[in-house]
C-alpha cells in the first residue's frame, strides 16, 4: 500500500461575513491522497475547489477537521511553519503564471530555494537542470516579459519542482493559455507525473483534461459528490 | 536574511523606475543636500574668523568701560538709549600708563586708539575710502600692522600731534602712480570736520580680512582701508580726552587667561566707586569662543531645517512604499505561497526603502559638498569637508529609511496570502 500524501478528515470551512451570515463554502470533506497520484478537482465556480486548493496548499486554516500533509499535521502549525510547509512540501502552479517581475527565469526558479536556505552554486545547479527539464534551458536569463504565456508557465513548473515538493498543485494552469499550448502544458504534467513519480493535484473546471488524470474529484456546493477514476491518458 | 538578494533586487527595481525612484528620493536629497552644505560652509566660516581672529592676536587683552549691569534699567530709561560717557567716567593715559607700568613684566605693549570717523583722501579725480583711526605707538606691535616702507607712529608724532599718518599699500596704489615713493607725501583727506592735510610717514600691507571679503558688489579701488594717525590729533576733534577702551599683547603667551582675570579685577577696583561704569577685560579666546556657540546656535537652527526636509523626504518614501506595496500585490502573494516568511517579506521592504534613502543620501552629499564648494569659493575661503557629517548623513538617512520603510513592509507582510493572489 503506498503512503498518503494529502489526509483530510471532516474539513469544515465557513466565513462569517457579519453574524447571523455565516458561509459554509467547504462541507465536511474527507479526501485522501496517495503518493505518485495524479488527481484532478474539478466543480462549477462556487462549488468550493478554490477554497479547497488553498486548504491544501496550505495558505487557509479549516475551521474545523484534520489535515495532515505528507505525514505532518497542519492544524496547530503558527504562521511561519505554514510558509516552511508550502516552502518545501507545495509546488503553486497558477493560472496567471504569477512569475515574479523583474526577476530572470533562473532567479524565479531559484527563489523557493533562496526561501529553503540552499545555498547559491547549488541553487543555481538545480535551476538550471529543472529549466533544461521544461524546455527553457535557452531562455534561462529572460525576464518574465519576455516570455510567451506557455512558456512563462513552463518556467513556472519548473519553480513548483525546485524543492522537490510532496505536492505539484495546480490551479487552472491552462487557463490562460490557447488550446495548443495548453495541450503542451499539460503534457508537461503527464511527463512530470509519469518520470518522476510526483503527486499532482489539478484544479479545473474542464472536464476534458480532469478526464486525462487518474482519479476525477467533483466538488459540487462544498461537498464530494463524485470520485472516479480517470482514463489517465491523454485524448488523442 | 537574504540581504544581497534583497539589495540586488531593490536596485533592479528602482533602475525599472527611474523618474518614481529619483522624485521619491528628492526629498532626502535636499535634506542631506541642505546639511552638509551649511554645515560644510559654516566650518569654512569658522576656521575663517579663528584665522582671522588669530592674526589679531589671539593672546591679546582688550579692556573697556562698560556700563554697570545693574544700572543698565536706568540707562535705557533715559530714553537715550545709551548714556553719555564724559571723561569722569573714562580711563585717563596716566591710568593706563600706570597699569602698564605695574604689570610691565607680563605687558610687552599698549594700544590706545581712537576713531576718528570716515572720510576720503583725495587729490582731483584720484581717490581713496579711508577709516581714520588715532593710535599710538603701541598699536603698531599689539595690532601687528605690517608696515614696509617708513615707519610706524612714534612718540614724537603723539607729543607733537603731528600731521602725520601710516596708510595702507592699497591707498598709494589708488593715489600715486607706480613708483613713485609716497613717504613724505602730503594727502588731503575730507571727512566730516573739513579736509585735514597730513603727510604719509609710513605705508603698511593692507590685509583682507575675513567677512570684509563679503561686502559683494565693492570695486576693488573702493574698499576702505584704515589710515593710522597720531591719537592725540584724533582727539582733538574728540568730545572726550579720556579712553573707553586699550589693548595689551602680553610677552608669554601662555598665561592670557590668568592675566585677563588679574586685569579684570585690577581695573574694576578702579571702578569701585562708579555707580554707572565698571571695566571689564576680555580675550580673544573668549571671544572666539562665542563665536564659536553663535555658530552652535545657527547649527542647531539649521538642523531643525533640515530635520523637517528629511521627515518631508521621509514621509515620501513612505508613501511610495505603500504604492509600492499596492502594486505588488500579487507578487507578496505569490512569494508567500512559494514559502517566504512575513519576515522575509518585511526584510524585502526594509532593505528597498533604505536602499532609496542612502542612495538619495549619497547624491545629497554629492549635492551638497558641490554647493558648499561653490559658496565657499565665492566667499574666497577654504572648503572643509567634514567626515564624520558624511558618515552620519549616511546613517541618519539609513534610520529613516528604516523608520518610514518599516509601517509600509509590516503591512506587506501582513497581507493575506489568499487575499493577495486574488487581488487584480
Amino acid at each position: 500500500m503506498s503512503r498518503k500524501i494529502i489526509e483530510m478528515h471532516s474539513i469544515v470551512k465557513n466565513y462569517y461575513i457579519g453574524t447571523p451570515n455565516e458561509l459554509h463554502i467547504l462541507k465536511d470533506i474527507s479526501l485522501e491522497v496517495e503518493e505518485g497520484d495524479f488527481v484532478s478537482i474539478v466543480g462549477a465556480s462556487g462549488s468550493g475547489k478554490s477554497t479547497l486548493m488553498n486548504m491544501i496548499g496550505v495558505l487557509d486554516r479549516p475551521t474545523s477537521g484534520e489535515y495532515v500533509l505528507d505525514g505532518i499535521p497542519i492544524r496547530k502549525m503558527n504562521d511561519n511553519q505554514l510558509s516552511d510547509v508550502r516552502n518545501k512540501k507545495i509546488g503553486f502552479v497558477f493560472q496567471t503564471f504569477n512569475l515574479i517581475p523583474r526577476n530572470n527565469a533562473l532567479k524565479n526558479v531559484e527563489l523557493p530555494m533562496l526561501y529553503a536556505g540552499v545555498e547559491r552554486k547549488k541553487r543555481l545547479e538545480r535551476a538550471k537542470e529543472l529549466l533544461t527539464l521544461v524546455g527553457m534551458g535557452d531562455r534561462m536569463d529572460h525576464q518574465p516579459n519576455e516570455l510567451s504565456g506557455g512558456q512563462k508557465q513552463r518556467v513556472a513548473i519548473a519553480r513548483a519542482l525546485a524543492n522537490d515538493p510532496a505536492i505539484l498543485l495546480a490551479d487552472e494552469p491552462t487557463g490562460a493559455l490557447d488550446s495548443s499550448t495548453g495541450r503542451l502544458v499539460m503534457d508537461l504534467f503527464h511527463k512530470v507525473h509519469e518520470q518522476d513519480g510526483k503527486t499532482i493535484v489539478l484544479i479545473t473546471h474542464n472536464p476534458e483534461l480532469a478526464e486525462e488524470t487518474n482519479r476525477v474529484v467533483t466538488l459540487h456546493d462544498g461537498m464530494i459528490v463524485d470520485d472516479r477514476p480517470g482514463s489517465g491518458k491523454a485524448a488523442e | 536574511m537574504f540581504l544581497k538578494e534583497n539589495i540586488i533586487l531593490a536596485i533592479s527595481g528602482l533602475r525599472s523606475n527611474k523618474m518614481r525612484a529619483f522624485l521619491t528620493m528628492l526629498g532626502i536629497i535636499i535634506g542631506i543636500g541642505s546639511v552638509i552644505a551649511i554645515v560644510s560652509i559654516g566650518d569654512a566660516v569658522t576656521n575663517n574668523v579663528s584665522d582671522t581672529m588669530a592674526g589679531l592676536g589671539a593672546n591679546n587683552i582688550y579692556v573697556y568701560v562698560a556700563p554697570n549691569e545693574n544700572d543698565s534699567i536706568y540707562g535705557q530709561m533715559d530714553g537715550s538709549g545709551t548714556q553719555k560717557m564724559d571723561d569722569s567716567d573714562l580711563l585717563t593715559i596716566e591710568q593706563i600708563e600706570r597699569v602698564q607700568k605695574k604689570f610691565s613684566n607680563e605687558i610687552s605693549d599698549v594700544a590706545i586708539y581712537e576713531s576718528a570717523g570716515s572720510g576720503k583722501a583725495q587729490d582731483g579725480h584720484l581717490y581713496a575710502n579711508v577709516s581714520i583711526y588715532g593710535a599710538n605707538p603701541g598699536f603698531g606691535s599689539v595690532q601687528n600692522v605690517d608696515v614696509q616702507r617708513g615707519r610706524f607712529l612714534q612718540d614724537r608724532d603723539i607729543n607733537g600731534s603731528r600731521r602725520v599718518a601710516v596708510v595702507s599699500d592699497k591707498l598709494v596704489s589708488n593715489m600715486f602712480e607706480e613708483g613713485t615713493d609716497p613717504l613724505g607725501k602730503k594727502i588731503n583727506v575730507d571727512t566730516a570736520d573739513g579736509v585735514n592735510t597730513y603727510t604719509i610717514v609710513g605705508v603698511y600691507k593692507y590685509v583682507q580680512q575675513g567677512m570684509a571679503g563679503m561686502g559683494m558688489g565693492v570695486a576693488d579701488k573702493d574698499i576702505t582701508t584704515t589710515m593710522y594717525i597720531p591719537v592725540t590729533v584724533a582727539k582733538e576733534t574728540s568730545e572726550n580726552q579720556n579712553y573707553s577702551t586699550f589693548e595689551i599683547k602680553l610677552k608669554h603667551v601662555n598665561d592670557t587667561h590668568a592675566f585677563t582675570d588679574r586685569i579684570e579685577a585690577y581695573m574694576k577696583h578702579l571702578y569701585e566707586n562708579n555707580p554707572k561704569y565698571t571695566c571689564t577685560a576680555y580675550n580673544m579666546e573668549n571671544m572666539l569662543s562665542s563665536v564659536t556657540s553663535m555658530m552652535g546656535t545657527i547649527s542647531i537652527a539649521i538642523a531643525a531645517i533640515a530635520a523637517i526636509a528629511l521627515i518631508v523626504g521621509g514621509i515620501g518614501v513612505m508613501n511610495i512604499m505603500l504604492v509600492s506595496v499596492t502594486e505588488r500585490t500579487r507578487e507578496i502573494g505569490t512569494r508567500k505561497a512559494l514559502g517566504a516568511r512575513s519576515s522575509y517579506i518585511r526584510m524585502q521592504f526594509i532593505v528597498e526603502s533604505v536602499i532609496i534613502c542612502v542612495i538619495g543620501g549619497i547624491i545629497g552629499i554629492i549635492t551638497g559638498i558641490g554647493l558648499a564648494a561653490a559658496g565657499v569659493a565665492l566667499l574666497k575661503m577654504k572648503l572643509v569637508i567634514s567626515l564624520p557629517v558624511i558618515f552620519i548623513s549616511v546613517g541618519f538617512s539609513m534610520l529613516i529609511g528604516i523608520f518610514f520603510g518599516y509601517y509600509p513592509a509590516k503591512k506587506a507582510s501582513q497581507l493575506d496570502p489568499i487575499e493577495a493572489l486574488r487581488y487584480e
